[in-house]
């Protein structure tokens, strides 16, 4: 990184949960880049992604709203920006990939948007908070800023299925990603084996088939909980509702399931980065995470 | 060729039906259904297999035998959460969830039914609790 002195700016993209239920994936995304010298400037007129990549060839009418907010990165002279959201990333990647590929589609695109006065031409980069952290910033700077290590904290990392698939969008190995195991070992944690960690939650059946994500919260909070995880983090927060609030449903599936608390990888930064609680947001989980912090001294018994 | 004899599933599906219906998936899923030689690699890795109806593997055979009306009526293609697993470990590289995705929006374009998901059923307790990116994703893929 150049300058140590002079914080880098970093366009941000939060999307929609971060700023509602995932109020703690983003204060804690924020505050933590500020320790690492990075000014996350979240970027103006952003809209929704569509959360979910049209996989239908013709269906271009759903590229226009991540391609969209491509343009508005544009419009600020940025050439990437960040999002920690999974599923904004993945989302906004695909499309990208896909108008870059064809020149139609970004065609149809940009005359639908007739009334900005620039066009998208495919020159904004997506970037994950994860790859800009182990490619930019690099997990040795980042250990230097630890001021809380992550002691003895025994951490599932969880990646689901938008950091990893399909290829074109990975940042990582698809079967067997590491970043997230390096980062924690790098604030200090131990990162566990973790069989389920690319597996399907069930995604949106959480709304019409939760039974269905009940089942998958026992099978892969289940597989943590053999590792002996003191909690599992994730990067998406469709991921963390179904994995934290489908627990009660999974313990009513099954009596043996063990709870354990869901946080983002960027709470553990802040934890670890000793940045102020108000940055955690603790209150706004199902699985209340501060038992397990406090049994090993990260936070206050209190 | 001699169609229309002893095989039971061309029987099922003449290939003046089967035709166009195997093209239009073929053209929106921008996929090739017969490189499918049926391995099985995708229902092994399905993690959604466990409550589906028709395999993934079997709704590729299904496909290109051109039997619309047992995809249509199946359950399997709104279980599919497109998390891309039988994508990365194709063999043959065949993108099995975006004929998912095809046979998905055939379901709702056709009208044969309703949209899969009906926001009234599900109570304003619950939508209250679910967070703007389920929802947002379950309309996406749910509804017309």
């Amino acid at each position: 990184m150049a300058g140590e002195s002079k914080p880098m700016k970093l366009m941000y993209y939060p999307g929609c949960t971060l700023k509602n239920h995932a109020r703690n994936f983003d204060v804690s995304t924020v505050s933590s880049m500020a320790e690492l010298d990075v000014e996350v400037e979240e970027m103006a007129r952003w809209n929704c992604c569509g959360t979910v990549h049209a996989l239908a060839s013709d269906d271009i009418m759903h590229r226009v709203a991540p391609v969209t907010n491509l343009l508005r990165v544009k419009e600020a002279n940025a050439s990437e920006f960040m999002t920690s959201c999974a599923m904004c990333y993945n989302t906004l990647k695909r499309a990208n990939i896909d108008v870059r590929k064809r020149a139609s589609a970004l065609e149809s695109i940009n005359k639908f948007m007739y009334l900005d006065k620039i066009k998208y031409e495919g020159d904004v980069d997506v970037l994950h908070l994860l790859e800009y952290l182990r490619d930019r910033v690099g997990f040795d700077k980042l250990a230097a800023k630890v001021k809380k290590p992550l002691a003895g904290l025994r951490v599932a990392c969880y990646y689901g299925c938008l950091l990893v698939r399909p290829k074109e969008v990975a940042f990582d190995d698809a079967e067997n990603p590491t970043v997230m195991e390096n980062l924690v070992v790098a604030l200090g944690g131990t990162p566990v084996p973790f069989a389920q960690k690319t597996e399907c939650c069930g995604a949106y059946h959480t709304v019409g088939n939760p039974e269905i994500i009940a089942d998958r919260t026992d099978k892969i909070m289940g597989s943590a909980h053999e590792e002996q995880a003191d909690l599992v983090v994730v990067s998406c927060p469709l991921c963390a509702f179904n994995l934290d609030f489908r627990q009660a449903d999974a313990k009513r599936l099954n009596p043996e399931f063990h709870h354990l608390p869901v946080l983002y990888f960027t709470q553990l930064m802040a934890l670890a980065f000793g940045c102020d609680e108000s940055a955690l947001r603790f209150d706004l989980h199902h699985i209340d995470p501060l038992p397990v912090l406090a049994a090993r001294g990260l936070m206050g018994s209190a | 060729m001699a169609i229309t004899t002893s095989s039971t599933t061309m029987r099922n599906s003449p290939l003046q039906k089967r035709g166009p219906f195997v093209a239009k998936v073929e053209k929106i899923a921008g996929q090739k259904l017969l490189a499918c030689y049926q391995c099985g690699k995708c229902s092994a890795g399905c993690p959604m297999a466990a409550y589906m109806d028709v395999l993934p593997n079997q709704i590729i055979r299904l496909a290109q035998l051109g039997m619309q009306e047992q995809l249509m009526a199946s359950g399997a293609i709104w279980t599919c959460v497109s998390c891309m697993t039988c994508n990365s470990r194709c063999p043959k590289g065949i993108r099995i969830a975006e004929i998912i995705e095809a046979l998905r929006g055939m379901a709702i374009g056709l009208r044969r039914r309703d949209d899969h998901l009906d926001i009234r059923d599900i109570s304003l307790e619950t939508r209250g609790v679910l967070p703007p990116i389920a929802l947002i994703s379950a309309m996406r893929k749910q509804t017309s």
